[in-house]
C-alpha cells in the first residue's frame, strides 16, 4: 500500500471516471489537474488528502484488492464477474446500464440443443444459465461481441446494454434481461480499517447528495 | 546453537515474527503440534467447505490410499489430538501448507491468483473444555500475535449467532441466505435490501441484518448498537457472553485496537460464536483469521468445542524494512602457500563481530 496519508483512489479511464470524478470534486475532493491533457497517471491534492490515479475499467478491483488504491469505482458487471476480496460501500447511481441476452431478430432457442452464449461476462454467464439448468457453451470474446451471432460463432450473446443501438444497428435484439448495473465505490478491507474516518466521511458526502 | 542474528541479515522478518510468536504461545502453556506433511484426502473431500480453498494436491501413496499435501492445520489436528471435553487442550503449530493463494476472488486472474503456493503458517488451536477464559486468552493472543507484527494493528471481532439469526430472519431460502451473507462480508448493504424486497422479506428484519453488517468500531461505541440489535433478534444471552469475553480484554493493553465488525462470515456449517480476522498497516489483506468452531468438532465426532486462530507468514513478506537487505560480502584472499588452519582462524576472527559478511577464497579462483 502506498502513503497512507493520502486517500488513495483509482478511477476508470473514460466517460464513466470523469462522472465520478465530477461527484467526488463536487463532494469536496477536487483534483482539477486529473481533467487536463496532461500524460500523468498519478494526481494528488494534499489540501483535500486524495491522490487519484486513471486505470483500465476493468482493473479498478485489483488495484483495490492488492492496497494500490484504498477507494475505487468499478461497474456492478466487473465486481460480478471477477468477485474481488473488496468492500462494496456504495451504489453511485452512475453508469446506469443492464446486463443483458441478445440474438438475431426472430432467434428461436431450441432447448434440445446446447445454446453457444458469446461474452466477455463468463462466469456470470455460466452462474445465469446455471440456475435456469439450461445446458450451454460459452466462447469467450474480449470485444466486439455484436458480430458472434451474425457470422453464426454463437446462438446468443451475454452482454452490457445502454441505449440498445448497437444491437438495432446489427440487427439484433435483447431477449432476455439478465441485471441492473451501476457503479459502485469499492474499497480495500484494510484500508478501510486504517483510513476507516476518512473513508466514511467520503461515503457520507456523496451519500448526502454533495456530489 | 543459539542463531545470533540481531540485523535481520539471513533470517527473515517473517521467520523471526514466527519464532516470536511460537514463544508467545509456549509463553501461556500451549504445547508445539508438529504434524505430517501428508493427510488422507477424505478428510479434506468430506470438510471441503471448511477449507479456505478447495483445490488441493493429491497423490497416491505406495499402499493405494489417496493422500493430499496439507492445505489446511486445523482440520489434522482435530482429527489426530487427544481431546477432551473435560479439559483443555492447548496446542501451537508452525507449518507450511499447500493451496491457492492470491487473492480470494478472481480479479488477478493471470498473476499467480489461482496458482498453489507452499504457505508459512502460525497459530494456535484450544479444543475439549471451552469456557469464557479461554475464549479471552485466544482473543488476547490473537491481539499480541498481530503486535509481534506490527504496532499498528487492528483484530476485528465478530459473532456469528447473531449474524446468522439476522439472515435467518430475512429469509430461510438457503440460496437468499448464501447471498445475503455474501453481501454482509462485502459490507454491500445496499444489495441487502434491494435481495430482501426482491424476496418480499420484512423491511425491519433487513434493516436490521444491514445495521449490523455496516458496524464498525471500538466496543465502546459498538456495544449498545449490538445489544439492542440482539435484543430485537432475542439473543441476548449470546449477547452477554460477548460483552463478557471483550470486558475481559479491558485493561490488557489490546482493546484500543479492538473493533466489532459483524461482516465476518465464515461456513454456519463448522463455525459458531465469535469469529475474528487481523490486519496490520501496510498489508493490504488479512493477516490473522479465527474463530470458534464447535460444528467441525461435531462433525469429526469429538467432545467439547473448539476455538483458534492461523497467522498467514506469506503476508508477511513485504513488511520487516530494510532489516533484510544483505551487507556485501568481502572477499578474504588466501594463496596456495597458506595454511587452512590459519585462514580458518581468520575468518573465525572476523565472522566473531557479527556486523559484516565474509567470503574466503583461492587467490588463483581470479
Amino acid at each position: 500500500m502506498i502513503d497512507s496519508g493520502f486517500l488513495n483512489i483509482a478511477l476508470p479511464k473514460g466517460r464513466l471516471g470523469e462522472k465520478v470524478y465530477a461527484m467526488l470534486e463536487k463532494a469536496g475532493y477536487p483534483c482539477p489537474e486529473v481533467l487536463g491533457e496532461s500524460r500523468k497517471l498519478i494526481f494528488e491534492n494534499p489540501d483535500a488528502g486524495v491522490r487519484y490515479f486513471w486505470v483500465k475499467p476493468s482493473d479498478v478491483a485489483i488495484y483495490v484488492e492488492r492496497g494500490a488504491a484504498d477507494l475505487g469505482v468499478a461497474g456492478k458487471d466487473i465486481l460480478l464477474e471477477y468477485e474481488p476480496d473488496v468492500y462494496e460501500l456504495t451504489d453511485l447511481h452512475t453508469g446506469v446500464c443492464r446486463m443483458a441476452v441478445a440474438a438475431k431478430k426472430g432467434f428461436k432457442d431450441d432447448p434440445e440443443k446446447t445454446l453457444r452464449v458469446a461474452t466477455k461476462f463468463s462466469h456470470i454467464a455460466r452462474g445465469y444459465y446455471a440456475g435456469k439448468g439450461r445446458d450451454i457453451d460459452i466462447i469467450h470474446l474480449n470485444g466486439s461481441i455484436e458480430i458472434a451471432p451474425i457470422l453464426g460463432l454463437s446462438d446468443v450473446i451475454m452482454d452490457i446494454v445502454e441505449t440498445g443501438t448497437t444491437l438495432r444497428e446489427n440487427d439484433l435484439e435483447v431477449i432476455e434481461e439478465v441485471l441492473p448495473i451501476s457503479a459502485r465505490l469499492i474499497a480495500n478491507k484494510a484500508g478501510y480499517r486504517f483510513k476507516y474516518e476518512a473513508v466514511k466521511e467520503l461515503e457520507r458526502k456523496i451519500a448526502n447528495g454533495k456530489g | 546453537m543459539k542463531i545470533n542474528d540481531p540485523a535481520g541479515r539471513f533470517i527473515s522478518f517473517a521467520e523471526q515474527t514466527a519464532a516470536s510468536l511460537r514463544a508467545l504461545y509456549g509463553t501461556f502453556g500451549y504445547e508445539p503440534y508438529k504434524m505430517s506433511k501428508f493427510e488422507e484426502y477424505d478428510l479434506y473431500a468430506r470438510n471441503k467447505e471448511f477449507l479456505i480453498s478447495d483445490s488441493i494436491i493429491t497423490f497416491t501413496d505406495t499402499d493405494g490410499r489417496l493422500m493430499a499435501l496439507k492445505p489446511d492445520v486445523t482440520l489434522s489436528i482435530i482429527k489426530n489430538a487427544d481431546v477432551s471435553a473435560l479439559r483443555s487442550t492447548k496446542l501451537f503449530y508452525s507449518e507450511n501448507v499447500y493451496r491457492v493463494s492470491g487473492g480470494s476472488g478472481r480479479s488477478d486472474p493471470h498473476s499467480g491468483g489461482g496458482m498453489f503456493r507452499e504457505i508459512m503458517q502460525t497459530g494456535l488451536e484450544c479444543i475439549g473444555k471451552i469456557d469464557a477464559y479461554c475464549l479471552a486468552e485466544v482473543l488476547y493472543l490473537a491481539a499480541k500475535s498481530l503486535d509481534t507484527v506490527s504496532s499498528e494493528y487492528v483484530l476485528d471481532i465478530g459473532q456469528l449467532d447473531l449474524l446468522f439469526k439476522a439472515v435467518d430472519n430475512v429469509s430461510v431460502d438457503p440460496m437468499v441466505q448464501a447471498e445475503l451473507l455474501k453481501c454482509a462480508e462485502g459490507k454491500n448493504v445496499h444489495e441487502i435490501m434491494r435481495i430482501a424486497k426482491e424476496n418480499g422479506a420484512d423491511e425491519a428484519a433487513a434493516g436490521l441484518l444491514a445495521s449490523l453488517v455496516e458496524l464498525y468500531g471500538r466496543p465502546c461505541d459498538t456495544l449498545g448498537s449490538v445489544r439492542a440489535a440482539a435484543e430485537k433478534l432475542g439473543m441476548i444471552e449470546e449477547y452477554a457472553q460477548f460483552e463478557k469475553m471483550l470486558k475481559a480484554l479491558r485493561g490488557t493493553g489490546v482493546s484500543d485496537n479492538i473493533r466489532i465488525d459483524f461482516s465476518i462470515v465464515s461456513d454456519r456449517n463448522y463455525y459458531n460464536g465469535i469469529a475474528f480476522k487481523g490486519y496490520v498497516n501496510g498489508v493490504p489483506e488479512r493477516v490473522l483469521s479465527g474463530g470458534r468452531y464447535d460444528r467441525l468438532m461435531e462433525k469429526l465426532s469429538k467432545k467439547g468445542g473448539a476455538i483458534g486462530f492461523a497467522v498467514y507468514m506469506d503476508s508477511l513478506e513485504r513488511l520487516g524494512g530494510a532489516g533484510n537487505v544483505k551487507s556485501e560480502v568481502e572477499t578474504v584472499r588466501y594463496g596456495a602457500d597458506d595454511e587452512p588452519g590459519d585462514v580458518l582462524a581468520a575468518m573465525i576472527r572476523r565472522a566473531a563481530n557479527r556486523s559484516g559478511r565474509y567470503r574466503a577464497e583461492a587467490a588463483d579462483n581470479d
